[in-house]
């Protein structure tokens, strides 16, 4: 089980903060697969990776990393903080 | 160093006539303050929204590496979340060392990676709806400058 949270308009297009996922995906490609594959809101949410940033148990990543040992996942737009 | 995120205004002010008091060792502070902006001109509220815990990580880190790259007395990054007017002050940071150069170069490179690299996101509210804020590739090339 993996705890992934969602942020700004992607929590807005997936309708919720953050669920809990029974998964066996070895990256976070392979989840974002996983996801898309549920819903077309999910579809939507994740149709533009270049458009998407993750985060992995609080640090950023890539969409080509592991998912080793992983307990949280965040997916956001690029921030704007400041 | 110290790095608040809260929801609550603060007074920049306040915060700088106590950042770094009765260190002798100083010889300069520069401060920067982030206030909201009604850029459209119909801006009704701005919501900050933020991902508890990674933004205190990510905050850390980024003055940790300024640190790491000038000498700094101390830091200081307060940053809020939640709802905003215009004219509200957003954010603050501080930066204290024997000598400006520090100081200044410490606070743009502070500026420039929270911009991008905290976990924090603005949305606009007017009469004609709501949208949330593009990052600009700007921001992004600005991280150049420090590599």
């Amino acid at each position: 089980m993996i705890n992934v949270l969602y942020f700004a308009w992607v929590r807005e297009r997936i309708g919720l903060p953050k669920e809990m996922v029974e998964t066996n995906a070895t990256t976070v490609l392979q989840l974002v697969e996983e996801l898309r594959a549920r819903e077309e809101r999910y579809a939507l949410a994740f149709s533009d990776l270049t458009a998407l940033r993750v985060a992995l148990d609080q640090d950023l990543s890539d969409f080509d990393a592991k998912l080793d040992g992983v307990r949280e996942v965040a997916f956001f737009p690029p921030m704007t903080g400041g | 160093m110290r790095v608040i995120v809260q929801e609550a205004p603060f007074d920049p002010g306040a915060e700088l006539n106590a950042f770094a008091k009765g260190d002798t060792d100083i010889g300069a502070v520069v401060s920067f303050t982030g206030v909201t902006r009604d850029v459209s001109g119909g801006l009704s509220q701005m919501q900050i929204e933020h991902y508890s815990g990674m933004t205190e990580r990510a905050l850390t880190q980024i003055c940790e590496e300024a640190q790491h790259r000038w000498s700094l007395v101390d830091v200081l990054v307060i940053h809020r979340f939640g709802v905003m007017k215009a004219g509200d002050n957003i954010m603050m940071v501080a930066t204290a060392s024997r000598h400006r150069a520090d100081a200044f170069a410490a606070a743009d490179f502070l500026m420039d990676y929270l911009k991008s690299r905290a976990p924090f996101w603005k949305k606009e509210v007017t009469a004609d709806g709501s949208e949330w804020v593009a990052a600009k590739d700007s921001d992004e090339d600005a991280l150049d400058r420090w590599s």
